[in-house]
C-alpha cells in the first residue's frame, strides 16, 4: 500500500493520474466503438430475426477469446503497417472492442425480443410507424437490457485494458507489468487495487444513470406520487 | 360503415384464411365476428387495418376503398383494442390514454386532460393517472386500452377479444359498461370473440364465420337464435336456444301483472299473516322498494331484516320475457316481482302468465 500513498507516485508523466486517464480513455474509446456496432447490430437482428445465429455463434465465440494471445497477433500482423504508436494502440483497442460487442450485442438483441407483443402490435395498428415504434415503444422498453449489457461491458474492458501495458502502451497495466519486472509488489498491488476501484465506481456510475433513465413501468420500482402535471420520470425510493 | 366484397386472404402454402368474405358493417352499429378458432375472424379484422393485406377482393371504409390509402394514415382513423390491451410499459397511464391525440399532434397537455375525462368514462379513477400498467389488474388495464382507442373520438373501432382475457364477473361488468358506452358514443365497431353468449349479448348483429373463412351466417342476435341458417350455426349457437331467446322478446305489457300485497319492516306477525298470499308475503321498504320475502308462519315477533329471503330477482317491466320468467322461478312464492325503472314494486307475475304470453306471440321466425 506504501505505493499508493506515496505523493511521488501522484505526479508526473507517468503518475498515477496520468495512468488513470490513459486507462480509462481506451476504454472509454473501445465501448463507443463496441456500442456503436452492437447496439444497431442486437437491434436490427432483434427487430428482424434475421441473422440470430450470430448471436449464439460468434458472440459467444468472441467471449472465449484469449486477450493477450489475440494482442500479439494483432500487433505482429497491425504494427509493420502503422510506424507509429497507433501501431499499437489499433490492436489494443481491436482486443478490447472485441471483447465488448458480444454482452452489448446479446443483451441488445434480448431487450428488444423481450419487449410485449402485444404492445408492439398496438403500436402499429394505432398507426405508429416502424421508425416510431422503435424509437417510441421498442428501445425504451429494450433500454434496462441494453444498459446491463454496456454495464458489463465496461467492467469486462476495464479489468482487461491492462493488457496495454504488455506491448509498452500506458494505463494501470504499466502498474502491473512494471512491478513484476521490478519485482516491486507494492506497486503491483496498487495497480490492482485501482483497477478495481475503477472498475467498481464506473460499474455504480452506470447503474445510477441506468436507475434515471429506465422508466419504473419497466423496472417495477414504487415511486412516491407527483405532481399530476409533472410527467414522473425520477425514482425516488429503489 | 365498413364493407367486405369479395375478400380472399389466402398464404403462399396454400392455406386460405378467410374466403370471399362479403360483408357489410352498418355506421353507429356494434358487429361482431363469431366463430371457433381457425375461421379466419381474427384474419379478417387485421385486414380492416391492413395489418394483413388481403390477396384479393377490396374493403371499404365509408366508400372509400382501403387499398389505396397509406396504411399508417388509414389506421389513425380507427380505434384498436386487443386481447391483452398492449399498453405501454414504459409509459403512464395517461400517457398511454394521451397516444392518439399526441400522434395526431396534439400538444402534451391538452391530451393529458382529455385522457383523464376518457379515463372517467371509461371507469378509472384519476388517481390511476401517474400508476404504470404493471400496477392496474388485467381488467382495469382493458379499460385503459378501451379509453386509449378512444382517446382520438375515432369513427370506427376495431376490437379483437378484448374481453376474453379477464375474468368472467370482471367480463360481465366490462360488457355491460360497453354496452352502455356504445349507446352514448355510438361508433362503428367491428368486434371479434370466440364467446357466442357474449357476440349475443353484444352484438347488434352477429357475423358467425366457419373453418375455412366462410361466412356462415350474418343477423341479428334474435334471429340466429330462433333461425339458424344450418346445422353448423345452429350448432355453435348452442343449446337452451329457447330459452335464450326469449331474452331477446320485450315484455310489452303483454304479461298480465297481479297486485300483490306488501308489508314493511316492522310489521308484526299478525299483519304480515293477514296480507300474506300463501305462505310468503312481500317485503317492501318505504319507497315501495322490493326486499324480500317472508314467511309469516315462521314470524317469531315482529319482521326484522333477517327473516327475508333474497332468492328472488325482480324483473323490470320494461324488460324482457326471460327476465320476466326467471323473476317468478326465482322467487319462494313462485310471483315474480315486476318493478318500474326506479326499482318500486308494480305488482308480481307467475310463471304461467308469462308462458301463457310467450305463447301467445307468434314465434319470431314466423314473425318475420
Amino acid at each position: 500500500m506504501n505505493y499508493l500513498f506515496d505523493p511521488a507516485h501522484w505526479s508526473g508523466a507517468d503518475g498515477i493520474p496520468t495512468l488513470i486517464g490513459e486507462h480509462l480513455l481506451y476504454s472509454l474509446i473501445a465501448l463507443a466503438i463496441a456500442a456503436v456496432i452492437a447496439v444497431p447490430l442486437g437491434i436490427y437482428i432483434g427487430v428482424t430475426g434475421k441473422g440470430v445465429f450470430m448471436i449464439a455463434g460468434l458472440a459467444n465465440a468472441l467471449r472465449a477469446l484469449p486477450s493477450v494471445g489475440l494482442l500479439i497477433l494483432l500487433v505482429l500482423l497491425i504494427s509493420p503497417a502503422f510506424p507509429s504508436r497507433m501501431g499499437y494502440i489499433l490492436p489494443s483497442l481491436i482486443v478490447l472492442v472485441l471483447l465488448a460487442v458480444p454482452p452489448i450485442l446479446t443483451n441488445t438483441y434480448a431487450g428488444v425480443r423481450a419487449v410485449d407483443a402485444a404492445a408492439v402490435d398496438a403500436a402499429r395498428g394505432m398507426g405508429f410507424r416502424t421508425m416510431k415504434i422503435l424509437t417510441d415503444v421498442q428501445l425504451p422498453c429494450a433500454l434496462p437490457l441494453v444498459l446491463s449489457g454496456v454495464r458489463s461491458a465496461l467492467l469486462q474492458i476495464i479489468s482487461t485494458a491492462t493488457i496495454a501495458a504488455y506491448i509498452s502502451l500506458g494505463g494501470l497495466g504499466r502498474l502491473l507489468i512494471d512491478g513484476k519486472a521490478q519485482n516491486d509488489y507494492s506497486q503491483m498491488v496498487a495497480g490492482a487495487v485501482l483497477v478495481a476501484l475503477l472498475a467498481l465506481f464506473f460499474d455504480q456510475l452506470l447503474a445510477f444513470i441506468t436507475r434515471r433513465v429506465v422508466s419504473p413501468g419497466l423496472t417495477r420500482r414504487t415511486i412516491k406520487s407527483a405532481p399530476v402535471a409533472e410527467p414522473v420520470k425520477t425514482p425516488v425510493t429503489v | 360503415m365498413i364493407k367486405f366484397e369479395n375478400v380472399t386472404k389466402a398464404y403462399p402454402d396454400g392455406t386460405v384464411a378467410v374466403d370471399g368474405l362479403n360483408l357489410e358493417a352498418p355506421t353507429g352499429k356494434l358487429t361482431i365476428l363469431v366463430g371457433p378458432s381457425g375461421c379466419g375472424k381474427t384474419t379478417s379484422l387485421r385486414m380492416i387495418n391492413r395489418l394483413i393485406e388481403p390477396t384479393s377482393g377490396t374493403i371499404y371504409l365509408d366508400d372509400e376503398p382501403t387499398s389505396g390509402m397509406d396504411a399508417a394514415l388509414l389506421r389513425r382513423r380507427i380505434g384498436y383494442v386487443i386481447q391483452h390491451a398492449g399498453l405501454f410499459p414504459h409509459k403512464t397511464i395517461v400517457d398511454n390514454v394521451s397516444t392518439m391525440p399526441v400522434l395526431l399532434g396534439e400538444s402534451r397537455q391538452k391530451a393529458r386532460t382529455k385522457a383523464l375525462e376518457l379515463m372517467e368514462r371509461v371507469g378509472l379513477p384519476a388517481s390511476f393517472a401517474k400508476r404504470y400498467p404493471w400496477q392496474l389488474s388485467g381488467g382495469q388495464q382493458q379499460r385503459v386500452g378501451v379509453a386509449r382507442a378512444l382517446a382520438s373520438d375515432p369513427a370506427f373501432m376495431l376490437m379483437d377479444e378484448p374481453f376474453s382475457a379477464v375474468d368472467p364477473v370482471v367480463r360481465g361488468q366490462l360488457q355491460e359498461e360497453f354496452l352502455r358506452l356504445q349507446r352514448e358514443i355510438g361508433k362503428t365497431i367491428i368486434m371479434v370473440t370466440h364467446d357466442i353468449d357474449e357476440a349475443l349479448k353484444l352484438g347488434d348483429q352477429v357475423a358467425v364465420m366457419r373453418v375455412g373463412g366462410k361466412l356462415a351466417q350474418m343477423a341479428t342476435p334474435s334471429e340466429l337464435l330462433t333461425s339458424p341458417a344450418d346445422d353448423f350455426v345452429a350448432d355453435f349457437v348452442g343449446r337452451d336456444r329457447g330459452y335464450r331467446s326469449l331474452g331477446f322478446t320485450k315484455t310489452a305489457g303483454s304479461v298480465a301483472i297481479g297486485e300483490e300485497a306488501v308489508v314493511q319492516l316492522g310489521a308484526s306477525g299478525e299483519e304480515a299473516r293477514a296480507k300474506a298470499s300463501g305462505a310468503w308475503v312481500l317485503v317492501v321498504d318505504g319507497g315501495r322498494k322490493p326486499l324480500g320475502w317472508a314467511q309469516p308462519e315462521l314470524l317469531n315477533g315482529e319482521l326484522k331484516r333477517e327473516n327475508l329471503n333474497l332468492s328472488g330477482i325482480p324483473a323490470a317491466a320494461s324488460g324482457t320475457m326471460r327476465q320476466l320468467l326467471d323473476a317468478a322461478l326465482s322467487s319462494p312464492s313462485r310471483r315474480g316481482v315486476v318493478v318500474n325503472e326506479h326499482g318500486e314494486l308494480i305488482g308480481t307475475v307467475t310463471a304461467t302468465d308469462v308462458v301463457k304470453a310467450i305463447e301467445a306471440e307468434p314465434h319470431l321466425e314466423t314473425a318475420r
